[in-house]
């Protein structure tokens, strides 16, 4: 097998659907929104359609969305937009410990601001508990951020419980959803939501295009000042292309969501059950069933998950070992050590994120080379000791 | 300045955090939609909407009724004049 590519959460290729429809804004369709004649007000019209396309993957309104560069951008204008269009009202802000780094580190910048952070503890899965939710809140709190689901260890959170605690309180709830959009139904009345990210690479569009849902009362604090491009919201001449490929990605994922989260979730539990039962000393990460539909996350121990990454890749097969803007830092995973796993096994992560462009084959294909790496790596392991690798031989050929 | 307080409005906007100019373009559009008398109250935190909002009114021919401030924000009140 040439190329088996599990690693859809780091980077999914653009549909071509998607690039056919970006490219005139490339070329003969490459004028300025902001103009008032007609070049430029049709490119406008255009922005505007996909901002609805993009609202209804999220059951939302075209009203409600503010495009942004990425989902990272859109978690700091939820973050810092808020916080900041609130200030007189508290200074508290609640995140659970395993966010996204842009969820993190812009609560440790409003840390510097001399607001008060709450990073909040999850349990063994990742899950955050509503009761641990309820006695973080102070009178203080104006925003709450707990991701819908986790990009590392593919746990879904209870979002629609934790929401409604904090309207009980009057205090804001903004959720990122970059890794479960288009790939289970993210539905913003359903979740009770005030806040929502997402972005347009993970559904088969473009890098550099995300969005932010926000609930019409929510004042939002621009982080980039200039012209009044997205209401007053987001300076900046529009990323036409982006937005186009966003939409339209938006609605073919719409389309094709049920298909496509039952066709994954087979392909999870088959690539589980095999690992399983080819392989020993391992831990599935996250939660074994609230969980992402095409992510499967594992700690094998005694191995370094960057040179199973690199032995996996010379057989074709592309993974990785957790974020992928935080694998080069060869720090222990935070959300791995949040959610318990000890330093020297969490040194072992590796994870696989399916599409609908996978196949069976390719897991089995995978079941073949992985438990084969893992021995290898193993046997040269100060740390695995006299343990008798099970696919010895064929580690050695 | 004419301070006002206890106005009743039939609209509000709320254009706290947004850029200038958008206290400017948003009023324009919510009044097309209103009628004749009613009035709009407009919540914002810039400053330059002190100025910039009853010359506005002067030269759209509307009626600035006047201003309201609170610890964190002021409303401004437009009575539709045409």
């Amino acid at each position: 097998m040439e190329k088996v590519y599990l690693d859809h959460a780091s980077a999914t290729p653009v549909r071509r659907e998607v690039i056919d429809a970006m490219l005139p804004y490339f070329g003969e369709k490459f004028g300025n929104p902001s103009t008032v004649y007609d070049m430029g007000s049709k490119v406008k019209v255009v922005i505007e359609e996909q901002r609805g396309k993009v609202a209804e993957l999220i059951g939302g309104k075209a009203e409600n969305i503010v495009f942004t560069s990425s989902g990272a951008e859109a978690n700091n204008l939820a973050i810092k937009g808020v916080a900041l269009g609130r200030q007189k009202k508290g200074n508290h802000v609640i995140v659970s410990a395993i966010e996204h780094h842009s969820v993190l580190n812009s609560a440790r910048f409003l840390e510097r601001l001399d607001f008060e952070v709450t990073f909040l503890q999850v349990d063994q899965y990742g899950l955050v508990d509503p009761d641990r939710l309820r006695k973080a809140m102070t009178p203080e709190t104006i925003l709450v951020s707990i991701m819908h689901a986790n990009n590392e260890i593919g746990s879904i959170e209870p979002i629609a419980e934790l929401a409604s605690l904090c309207k009980e309180k009057g205090v804001f709830f903004h959720s990122d959803a970059v890794a479960s959009v288009g790939n289970i139904k993210v539905d913003v009345s359903e979740l009770n939501v005030d806040l929502l990210s997402f972005s347009g690479a993970p559904l088969g569009g473009p890098k550099g295009i995300g969005a932010l849902y926000f609930k019409k009362n929510v004042r939002l604090m621009p982080l980039i000042h200039g012209g009044i491009q997205e209401n007053g919201r987001r300076a900046g001449t529009e990323n036409v292309p982006g937005i186009v490929g966003f939409g339209v990605a938006a609605e073919l994922a719409k389309g094709e969501l049920s298909e496509k989260s039952a066709s994954m979730s087979k392909l999870r539990d088959l690539l589980v059950a095999g690992v399983q039962s080819r392989i020993d000393k391992f831990q599935l990460t996250g939660h074994p069933v609230q969980r992402l539909p095409g992510h499967a996350s594992f700690c094998f121990e005694a191995i370094e998950g960057e040179s199973l990454i690199f032995l996996l890749a010379q057989n074709g097969i592309y993974a990785n070992t957790g974020s992928a803007c935080a694998s080069k830092a060869l720090k222990t995973s935070p959300v791995l050590t949040a959610i318990g796993v000890p330093p020297a096994i969490a040194q072992g992560s590796v994870v696989f994120t399916m599409d609908k462009s996978n196949h069976s084959e390719e897991i089995d294909y995978v079941l073949e080379r992985l438990p084969v790496a893992v021995d290898r790596l193993r046997m040269l392991s100060p740390i695995w000791g006299k343990t008798v690798p099970v696919y010895q031989e064929a580690a050695c050929a | 300045m004419r301070f006002v307080k206890d106005i009743h409005p039939d609209e509000t906007l709320d254009l706290v955090c947004r850029m200038c100019p958008m206290h400017l373009l948003e009023p324009g559009d919510k009044l097309k939609c209103m009628k004749k008398g009613q009035i709009l109250q407009v919540i914002t935190d810039y400053d330059g909407a002190l100025e910039d909002i009853p010359e506005w009114c002067r030269k759209c021919g509307e009626e600035f009724i006047g201003i309201e401030e609170d610890e964190e924000c002021y409303k401004l009140y437009i009575k539709k004049a045409k």
